[in-house]
C-alpha cells in the first residue's frame, strides 16, 4: 500500500475506533433503553464508514456501496422491531428505565 | 437445484399472505409441514439429482452461487426436523391469527437458515444471520408478556453488538481480499496470514459468532431468552437457531475460510471447556425447568466448540454429530416442558414432583432425552461425546479429554437426581387432576425419542453414511474443498 | 507528533464531536437530533470518498427515516415530570464525564500505532467485459442476487414485526 493511502487509512481508522468506543460506552453506561438504541446506531455508522473506507482504498467502491445500501435496509428493520419491543415494555411497566425493570433475574 | 430450498418457501410465503380469503390461512400449516418433511427427506439422500443439477431454468432471474457439501446435508436435516417439531407443538397451542403469524415467522426462519447454509459469501451469511435474528426477536415476544419482551430486548442488544463486530471485521477483510466470497477471502487470508490486522479481523469475526452462539463469556442473553419465550419458540431457539446462527457459521468459516492455527485452536478449546463447566455448574441450583435447560444448552454447545477447536477430522465429525444430537434431545426436552407447563401451569420444579405416574409418555421420553444429554450408552448422546473425548485423547490433549469426561459425569449425576425427583417422586398435592399431554405433543415427543434411540442403536450405520463423510477436509492452510453446485460462481 | 490537518480530518473530528454530544446530552430528543446530525456528517464524508449512492441512501434513510422512528418511539414512551428531569440532570453529568477522558486517552494511543499496512492491495474487480470496474448498479442488481433475496425477506420479516408488535391486545 502506498504511503499516502496508508496515511489516509490511519487517519480514518483512528476516528472509526473512537466512534466505536463512543457507541459501546453509550450502550454500557445508559439506563434508558432508547439511548441504548442510539448507541447501536452510532456503532453501525462507524461500521458503514469503515466499509466505505475499505472500498475506497481497494478501488472497489461498487461492492462497498452495495454492501452499505443493504446494510442500511437491515438496520432500519432492526430499529423498527426494537422500537416495537420498547413500546410494549413501556406499556407493561410504565417506564423504560433499566434500573426499574428487574423482572428477569440474572 | 438446491436454490429451490430458498425460493419455494419465499413464493409460498407470498402466496399464503395474499388477501384472497381465509382458506389460504387454513392451508398454511399443511404447506409448512410439507416443506419441512420434504427437506428432511431430501437431505437424507445426498445422491439425489436434486442436489447435483444446476438452476438452469432460473438463470435469467436468480443467479447466485450456492455451496453444498456433506456438512450441509446434516444441517438441512437438523433444520427440517426441529422446524417440524416446533410447528407441530405450536399448532397445538395457537389458533387463528396468532397461529398464522407464528407460521409466517417460522417460514422466515426456515428461509434464513437454509440460505445461511447455502451461501458462499461472507456478506450473504451476515444478511441471513440478521434475517433469522429479527424473526427470532419477534417470535420470542410473540405473546407480548413482560418477561418475553425483556428477554427479547436483551437478546437484541447483545445480538446487535455481535453484528457490529461482524461488520467491522468484514470491512477489514474487504481491505485484504477485495471481495467477500469464501474462496477469495480464504486465499487472501492465506497469503497475508502473518499480518496483525488480518489476525485481528479473524479474531473479531469469531468473537461476534461466539456471542451469537451463546458461548461463555458471552452467554448472558441465553437463559433469559430461552426461559421467557413460549415453549414452542424455545424448541426452535435452543434446538436450531442459536446453533445454525452461531455454531454452524463458526464450523464453516474456521474450516473453509479462516483455517486453523494453534492460537485459534487453543482459544476455541479453552472457551469450549469453560462453557461446559459453567453451563453444567450453573444448571444445578436452578429452580425453573426451562432455565436449567438453557444452561444445559450452553454446556452442550461447549462440547461442540471443544470438538471444533481440536481440529482433527475425528473431532470435527464428533462435533457435527453432537450438533445433530443436541438438536434432537433439546427439542424433546422443551417439548416436554411445553406439555408440563400446559398441564400444570408452572415450570418451577419445586412445585412439580411425581409427574411420571400421571404423564407416562412425557416422563419416559424426558428420561430418554436426559440420559442422552448426560451421555449414557447406547443412546446417541453417548456416542457423540465419546467420539469427541476419544479424538481429544488421540490428539494428545489429555487435560481437555479428562476435564470433558469429568464434566460429563457431573452432568450425569445431577440429571439423574433431578429426573428422579421430578418424575418419579411422590405426587405433589394439587397435581392429582393432571392428565397426559395432548396427542400432538405426545406424537412429537415419541418421534424425537425414537430418533434418539434409533441413532444410538444404529450408530455404526449412521457413522459411516452420514457423519464421517460430513467432515469437510480439514487442513491447516485454508484451501477449499467441497462440492459447489452453482449457477455461476462469480 | 501532530496529524495532518486536512479537510477530511476536520470532517471526521466534527462527526466524532456530534456523536459525543448525542450520547452525553441529557434530553433524549436532543440525542436523536444529534444522531441525525451524525448521519449528515457521515454522508459528507462518504461523498468525499467517491461513494455518492451510499451517501444519498444514508442521508435519506438514516437521517430521515430512523430519526422519525426514534422520535415516534420516544413520544410514546416518555412521561417525565419536572422534578424527575432535574434529578436526572444531576446523575447524567456525573455519569458520562468519563467518556471524553477515555476518548482522549484512546486517541493518544491510536496515534502512536504503526498500522501493519505492508500488504498488497487486492486486484481490481472488473465487470464481465473486463474493461472498466463494475458500477454499483451492476453489482447490486445483477451480481448479488442472494443479497436482494435477503433484503426482500428481511423487509417481509419487518412487516410481520410491525403487524404483530404494534397491535393492541384485544383484552
Amino acid at each position: 500500500m502506498t504511503a499516502d493511502l496508508a496515511q489516509t487509512f490511519s487517519c480514518y481508522v483512528s476516528f472509526i475506533a473512537l466512534l466505536t468506543i463512543v457507541g459501546i460506552y453509550c450502550i454500557l453506561a445508559t439506563y434508558n433503553l432508547v439511548r441504548a438504541l442510539i448507541g447501536i446506531e452510532i456503532l453501525v455508522k462507524a461500521a458503514t464508514l469503515f466499509i466505505i473506507l475499505a472500498g475506497y482504498l481497494t478501488n472497489n467502491l461498487a461492492l462497498a456501496q452495495a454492501i452499505v445500501i443493504t446494510l442500511i435496509v437491515i438496520e432500519v428493520v432492526l430499529m423498527v422491531v426494537a422500537g416495537g419491543l420498547i413500546l410494549w415494555i413501556f406499556r407493561h411497566n410504565e417506564t423504560i428505565d433499566t434500573r426499574k425493570l428487574n423482572n428477569l433475574k440474572g | 437445484m438446491s436454490a429451490l430450498l430458498i425460493l419455494v418457501p419465499i413464493i409460498g410465503i407470498i402466496i399464503i399472505n395474499l388477501p384472497l380469503g381465509k382458506f389460504l390461512q387454513r392451508l398454511a400449516p399443511y404447506f409448512a409441514a410439507t416443506l419441512f418433511i420434504l427437506q428432511i427427506g431430501l437431505s437424507l439422500v445426498p445422491s439425489l439429482p436434486f442436489w447435483h443439477t444446476g438452476t438452469n431454468l432460473l438463470e435469467p432471474f436468480f443467479m447466485f452461487s450456492v455451496w453444498v457439501d456433506q456438512l450441509s446435508f446434516v444441517m438441512f436435516l437438523s433444520i427440517g426436523l426441529v422446524e417440524l417439531c416446533s410447528l407441530l407443538v405450536g399448532l397445538h397451542f395457537l389458533q387463528d391469527q396468532p397461529r398464522f403469524n407464528f407460521i409466517n415467522l417460522l417460514l422466515i426462519t426456515f428461509i434464513g437458515m437454509n440460505a445461511m447454509v447455502l451461501s458462499a459469501d461472507l456478506f450473504s451469511l451476515y444478511i441471513f444471520l440478521e434475517v433469522v435474528a429479527v424473526a427470532s426477536f419477534i417470535l420470542i415476544a410473540i405473546k407480548k408478556d413482560v418477561l418475553a419482551l425483556e428477554g427479547a430486548f436483551k437478546y437484541f442488544l447483545l445480538s446487535a453488538v455481535a453484528s457490529v463486530m461482524l461488520l467491522l471485521s468484514l470491512a477489514l477483510i474487504l481491505l485484504f481480499a477485495g471481495s467477500t466470497a469464501y474462496p477469495a477471502v480464504a486465499s487472501a487470508l492465506l497469503g497475508n496470514s502473518g499480518n496483525t490486522l488480518a489476525k485481528f479481523a479473524v479474531g473479531l469475526f469469531i468473537c461476534g459468532l461466539l456471542i451469537k452462539s451463546g458461548v461463555v463469556p458471552f452467554h448472558a442473553w441465553v437463559p433469559d431468552a430461552y426461559t421467557a419465550a413460549p415453549s414452542y419458540v424455545s424448541i426452535l431457539l435452543a434446538g436450531i437457531i442459536t446453533k445454525i446462527a452461531g455454531v454452524y457459521a463458526l464450523i464453516r468459516l474456521v474450516i473453509s475460510v479462516f483455517g486453523f492455527n494453534p492460537a485459534l485452536q487453543n482459544s476455541l478449546m479453552l472457551l469450549g471447556l469453560i462453557s461446559i463447566f459453567v453451563g453444567a455448574l450453573a444448571a444445578i441450583p436452578q429452580t425453573n425447568f426451562k432455565r436449567m435447560l438453557a444452561y444445559s444448552s450452553i454446556s452442550q454447545i461447549g462440547y461442540i466448540i471443544l470438538g471444533l477447536g481440536c481440529g482433527s477430522p475425528l473431532a470435527i465429525a464428533g462435533a457435527i454429530f453432537h450438533f445433530f444430537n443436541h438438536a434432537t434431545f433439546k427439542a424433546l426436552l422443551f417439548t416436554n416442558a411445553a406439555a408440563v407447563e400446559e398441564q400444570t401451569g408452572t415450570s418451577e420444579m419445586e412445585n412439580l414432583s411425581g409427574l411420571g405416574a400421571k404423564m407416562p409418555i412425557t416422563g419416559t421420553t424426558s428420561v430418554i432425552a436426559l440420559l442422552s444429554t448426560a451421555g449414557i450408552p447406547p443412546l446417541s448422546g453417548f456416542w457423540s461425546k465419546f467420539i469427541i473425548i476419544w479424538a481429544l485423547w488421540g490428539a494428545q490433549q489429555y487435560f481437555y479429554a479428562a476435564a470433558a469426561l469429568l464434566a460429563s459425569l457431573l452432568t450425569l449425576a445431577y440429571f439423574l437426581n433431578m429426573q428422579r425427583k421430578l418424575f418419579f417422586g411422590k405426587l405433589q398435592n394439587g397435581l392429582e387432576n393432571i392428565k397426559e399431554a395432548k396427542p400432538l405433543i405426545s406424537f412429537v415427543a415419541v418421534l424425537l425419542a425414537a430418533i434418539i434411540i434409533a441413532v444410538g442403536l444404529l450408530f455404526p450405520l449412521v457413522l459411516n453414511r452420514y457423519i464421517l463423510p460430513a467432515n469437510p477436509t480439514v487442513i491447516a492452510v485454508s484451501n477449499l474443498t467441497g462440492i459447489s453446485h452453482t449457477g455461476e460462481l462469480k | 507528533m501532530c496529524p495532518k490537518i486536512t479537510i477530511d480530518f476536520i470532517l471526521l473530528l466534527a462527526t466524532l464531536l456530534v456523536a459525543l454530544w448525542s450520547v452525553m446530552t441529557i434530553r433524549l430528543l436532543r440525542g436523536i437530533i444529534g444522531l441525525a446530525l451524525t448521519s449528515i456528517m457521515v454522508t459528507i464524508i462518504m461523498f468525499r470518498l467517491n461513494a455518492p449512492l451510499a451517501a444519498v441512501f444514508e442521508l435519506s434513510v438514516c437521517a430521515g427515516l430512523i430519526s422519525v422512528i426514534f422520535i415516534t418511539t420516544v413520544s410514546f414512551t416518555q412521561r417525565v415530570s419536572m422534578e424527575r428531569l432535574v434529578e436526572r440532570r444531576k446523575e447524567r453529568i456525573s455519569k458520562f464525564w468519563e467518556l471524553p477522558i477515555i476518548l482522549i486517552l484512546a486517541a493518544i494511543i491510536l496515534w502512536q500505532i504503526k498500522w501493519p499496512l505492508n500488504f498488497p492491495l487486492p486486484p481490481l474487480t472488473l465487470n464481465s467485459t473486463g474493461l472498466i470496474p463494475a458500477s454499483v448498479q451492476t453489482v447490486l442488481w445483477n451480481v448479488r442476487h442472494l443479497d436482494l433475496l435477503g433484503q426482500i425477506i428481511i423487509l417481509l420479516a419487518g412487516a410481520f414485526g410491525v403487524a404483530i408488535l404494534f397491535k393492541e391486545n384485544k383484552s
